[in-house]
């Protein structure tokens, strides 16, 4: 097999299938297309140790130069891709060539969700998803500064702590009526109020933003009826799947790119991997996933499926946040009518919520506690009956609830 | 300049890779920029993964921090694990660790 493969997109996902296409054998050229100024980079530093400048750039990067060199991997950075010929099999870029393919993998990943209310163009409004993003958000995010941030999601709190760390004023604006409210239950949402609001993190809840003002720069932010002042707007309100160039090659799209377990887009020669997918999850639910653990997995089941070695993508999804000294991961993905376990006190600031589903580990979300996450993704890929108070009975080791 | 180490990682195979890493990296961030050959590092060093496990030469051990309940954890579900097992990512290089030696499984999946 020596037919070209073409990548677009140069992010966790697109490294990981260079180097698992190599690894599955495919001894042919890779060409990885991507449109930002850097080679793959750890987007989850971004928002902590990057921020906070404690991790320089050149180890936020995924693989050395040498890594794409050795797999005879050409690299075309500041490049996008503006078409796809499917017919001819070819991709048009930004600098007007059109390179063919043998096949072609699209690992395009997200964008974020710009706000739309009046005042939103205004400069000091930031958004956080490249490295870009965050140098250009460096220069305002000093000592002393008033930063409003939209949204009390991961990266809007990630940011909050990183804030107050570095002893700016921090006011989060929520829109719902808890922090989080997409990614973890109630208790967790409750818990990391607290937290913040210890930290001095001001945090309205229920308070939707309306808009911005301000002379030449954002300087008041209006949410919930009311102005307040503010040097500084971070923006952290979700992410879209990037499948705009798929959608215009008439592959089916559906917010994101959609894919069977195999990675395969309804084109048999175009594959899809990342965020960017609509894919069918382990308990068989269209869903989307934005994080590190789908990039990697899904990549890898895209390198077997183009190295002719399909297998069914059924991982268990994982996802993690550092906020303060807190290490938040969550395995599976929870439902509101699981039923919801806890293993520890909050207060000890080492805890634990299993969600069970039909006597089953469905989810569990850890806070400081490896071992509760570590334990809970194992039963919940077994598919593992415990009992509830098993679960919560502290006098039980976490490991025992493994045992046969 | 950052003050740079040496690390030795030996392959199962006996193939030997003398790297300099800076100091305060992790060993795991080492071996991947040298592209030393299995340490896959799939998290890229958020301890979540366990596939940059290493065994520790034993002049070595008493040099090291003691793992982390994370760690512990991760090795717990690690292929190919030994007493001597830890995650190279959370390994920080220091002028202690100075020409530590680590060998690498034969897998790390």
């Amino acid at each position: 097999m020596s037919e070209n493969i073409v990548i677009i997109g140069a992010g966790q996902a697109g490294a990981q299938a260079v180097q698992s296409l190599r690894a599955e054998g495919f001894t042919g050229p890779i060409t990885m297309v991507g449109d930002e100024a850097y080679p793959p980079y750890q987007r989850p530093p971004l928002s902590k140790a990057y921020l906070l400048g404690q991790l320089e750039r050149p180890r936020l990067f995924l693989k050395s130069d040498a890594f794409y060199a050795e797999a005879g991997c050409e690299l075309l950075l500041d490049t996008s891709a503006r078409a796809i010929d499917r017919a001819a099999r070819t991709v048009e870029l930004s600098d007007g060539r059109k390179l063919p393919y043998g096949k072609l993998l699209l690992t395009t990943g997200g964008r974020v969700r710009k706000l739309r209310c009046p005042g939103a163009d205004l400069p000091g409004i930031f958004y956080l998803k490249t490295i870009a993003d965050v140098d250009a958000l460096q220069a305002a995010f000093q000592p002393g500064k008033r930063i409003a941030i939209v949204g009390a999601g991961y990266i809007g709190l990630e940011v909050a702590a990183v804030g107050a760390k570095r002893g700016l004023h921090v006011t989060v604006f929520e829109a719902m009526d808890r922090v989080m409210a997409r990614a973890v239950s109630p208790a967790l949402s409750a818990f990391f109020a607290a937290e913040h609001a210890r930290a001095g993190v001001t945090l309205k809840l229920n308070t939707g933003v309306e808009g911005f003002e301000g002379d030449g720069k954002v300087e008041r932010i209006i949410a919930g009826g009311r102005a307040y002042d503010a040097d500084l707007v971070l923006v952290g309100v979700g992410v879209l799947g990037n499948d705009d160039l798929a959608r215009a090659a008439g592959l089916a799209c559906s917010d994101g790119i959609v894919v069977d377990r195999n990675a395969t887009t309804s084109d048999p020669a175009i594959y899809a991997a990342g965020d960017c997918t609509r894919h069918y999850g382990r308990e068989g639910i269209e869903l989307r996933l934005e994080c590190v653990q789908n990039a990697i997995d899904q990549a890898k089941h895209a390198a077997m499926a183009m190295c002719g070695k399909p297998k069914d993508y059924a991982e268990v999804p994982w996802f993690w946040s550092d906020q303060y000294d807190l290490k938040l991961q969550i395995a599976g993905l929870a439902r509101p009518t699981d039923t919801l376990v806890a293993r520890g006190d909050p207060a000890s600031r080492k805890f634990s919520v299993f969600h069970l589903r039909d006597g089953k580990v469905a989810a569990v979300e850890a806070v400081n506690a490896g071992q509760d996450y570590m334990i809970g993704r194992k039963l919940i890929a077994e598919g593992r009956a415990v009992e509830a108070a098993r679960i919560a009975d502290l006098s039980i080791p976490v490991k025992n609830l493994i045992a046969p | 300049m950052k003050r740079a180490f040496k690390a030795t990682f030996i392959e199962d195979n006996g193939v030997s890779h003398t790297i300099d890493v800076p100091e305060g990296w992790s060993l795991m961030e080492g071996a991947v920029k040298h592209l030393v050959p299995g340490i896959d590092a799939d998290c890229g060093g958020a301890c979540a993964c366990a596939t940059c496990q290493v065994y520790v030469d034993p002049a070595w051990a008493g040099k090291l921090p003691v793992k982390t309940d994370m760690e512990e954890t991760m090795l717990d579900f690690a292929p190919l694990v030994k007493p001597n097992s830890r995650l190279s990512c959370q390994l920080r290089m220091s002028e202690a660790l100075d020409g530590i030696v680590l060998r690498i499984p034969k897998e790390q999946h």
